[in-house]
């Protein structure tokens, strides 16, 4: 009798046609992609993105040249010289990432004692050519002024957790 | 002045050389575009029953996206690699894609629409469905690469296999109708929707269908092409426009089946229920809706099963739909015969 029952389901296709009817179902649900340039997932605020050097409200830099960032960097991305400037305050005259090296840990935000380097929430910095990825401190401050109200909110929300 | 035209078309060489011209491009040009929409909606089918959105960048919905994809099949540089036999590797896809498209010729799209009304048409289609295994095949030995040799011989293998079983099924349809000729076979058909012999021939309908679906290398039955185990199968070494026509070749196979499927078993160019408004509809929209409805279980198919293995396939082919299918013609002859019902000569 199992055998005849197992035949007649072989010959009338009923697995087939309960597979098909399924997917048919799943034809006329709604989607789950999400349309990614016109539409984004939501992101933490710890997301770690793209680079930015800080400032200060009152515009100077946040950076003090003490280059724990350089020394816990383990991909060595990151290259710092300095020197006092003419007020007699110690700042960097090159602070250059090399984001082809970088590997996003996060590990230089840890390290800034005074908030300077942070990873912020940008994620769309592709570019065409590969010398674009080695940011010098002109593109980290930039980075910065652009992102700042966005880092500086992130960095408020999540300050309780840390 | 009008009859001067009309001779010229009818009497003179040239005239008839021009019309028969105009007859293939009026089929050939819509054929392509459906080619390309086909693929559109393949991918749109593929993708909602995935919860996907598929192609919706290029133009609106995407529907520029087939274009698109043509455009960079043709621009590409159509590579010829170096141990391959140069003028093979060339004509195979030219093959692959004709068979698929000179194979139209006898397929009534109307009462009278068709361009050869020859009275062999099934015999004719059969005949040249089983010439394009030789693109296959041909392809996968200029070549001279291991996956793509492969490949032509699972799919030549496979082809001639399933080839058995479809001819069975149109015999039960030839007997049925007692005629070759593929319009007759669709006036055989006339009246309502169960009339159609997909109801009183409903085995042999799903027999043809699955056949089918091994005819034009599609899933389950997309050995061939299989990724993880060929590569891409008898096209591996392919590139650019010569790619193109064998994926125009076979999704044009595959149209061509749906016809075939609409032709012998959904009445063709009939609408389902034999009144107006109805039968005002002209016969070309019922038969595209048909071919449409076919096609779109075709890539229903694609996105519900998995690939059968090759050994599963060959014991499908033989052991199941040859028997089943010669039982039925068997059956039909028995029943036609006896029950008085044979078709009159």
């Amino acid at each position: 009798m199992a055998s005849l029952d197992r035949t007649a389901r072989a010959f009338l296709l009923s697995e087939l046609v309960a597979g098909f009817a399924l997917t048919l179902k799943y034809m006329f649900k709604p989607k789950v992609t999400v349309n990614y340039p016109y539409e984004k997932g939501p992101l933490s605020p710890r997301f770690r993105g793209e680079h930015a050097l800080r400032r200060y409200p009152n515009g100077e830099e946040r950076c003090i040249a003490c280059k724990l960032c350089e020394a816990i960097c383990p991909a060595q991305a990151i290259t710092i010289e300095a020197e006092p400037r003419d007020d007699g305050s110690r700042r960097t005259t090159r602070y250059d990432i090399d984001m082809t090296k970088c590997i996003y840990c996060g590990f230089c935000q840890e390290a800034c004692p005074v908030d300077a380097i942070v990873e912020g929430p940008n994620f769309e910095f592709s570019t065409e050519t590969r010398e674009e990825l080695m940011y010098n401190k002109d593109k980290l401050l930039a980075n910065g002024d652009r992102w700042e109200s966005l880092i500086a909110a992130n960095l408020h929300s999540d300050a309780a957790y840390r | 002045m009008f009859a001067e035209i009309h001779t010229f078309f009818t009497t003179n060489w040239l005239g008839i050389a021009i019309l028969i011209l105009l007859q293939c491009l009026a089929v050939t040009v819509p054929l392509l575009l459906a080619v390309a929409y086909m693929t559109y909606a393949d991918r749109k089918i593929w993708a909602s029953i995935q919860l996907r959105r598929g192609p919706n960048v290029v133009g609106p919905f995407g529907l520029l996206q087939p274009m698109a994809d043509g455009l960079k099949l043709v621009l590409k540089e159509t590579i010829v690699p170096s141990s391959a036999n140069g003028i093979l590797f060339i004509i195979a896809p030219m093959i692959a894609f004709m068979t698929a498209l000179v194979a139209w010729a006898v397929v009534p799209f109307d009462d009278g629409w068709v361009i050869a009304d020859i009275n062999v048409g099934i015999l004719y289609l059969f005949a040249i469905s089983s010439l394009g295994v030789y693109g296959i095949i041909i392809a996968g030995w200029a070549s001279n690469s291991k996956y793509a040799f492969l490949g032509a011989l699972r799919s030549a293998a496979q082809m001639v296999s399933y080839e058995v079983s479809i001819g069975f099924v149109l015999i039960t349809v030839l007997l049925c109708v007692g005629s070759l000729n593929l319009s007759d076979v669709v006036i055989a058909q006339s009246g309502w929707f169960w009339n159609w012999y997909w109801l009183p021939l409903l085995p042999m309908f799903v027999i043809f269908f699955i056949s089918a679906l091994a005819e034009t290398n599609r899933t389950p039955f997309d050995l061939p092409m299989s990724e993880a185990e060929l590569v891409a199968g008898f096209h591996t070494e392919y590139s650019a426009m010569t790619f193109g026509l064998f994926f125009l070749g076979e999704y044009a196979n595959m149209i061509l089946l749906s016809a075939l499927g609409a032709v012998l078993f959904l009445g063709g160019w009939h609408s389902p229920i034999p009144y107006a408004p109805f039968t005002l509809v002209p016969g070309v929209i019922w038969f595209a809706l048909k071919i449409a409805f076919l096609l779109f279980i075709f890539s229903w198919t694609k996105g519900t099963l998995p690939r059968y293995r090759y050994d599963q396939l060959m014991r499908l082919g033989w052991k199941v739909f040859l028997p089943v299918s010669l039982g039925w013609v068997v059956l039909t002859a028995a029943v036609l015969t006896f029950g008085g019902w044979l078709p009159k000569p």
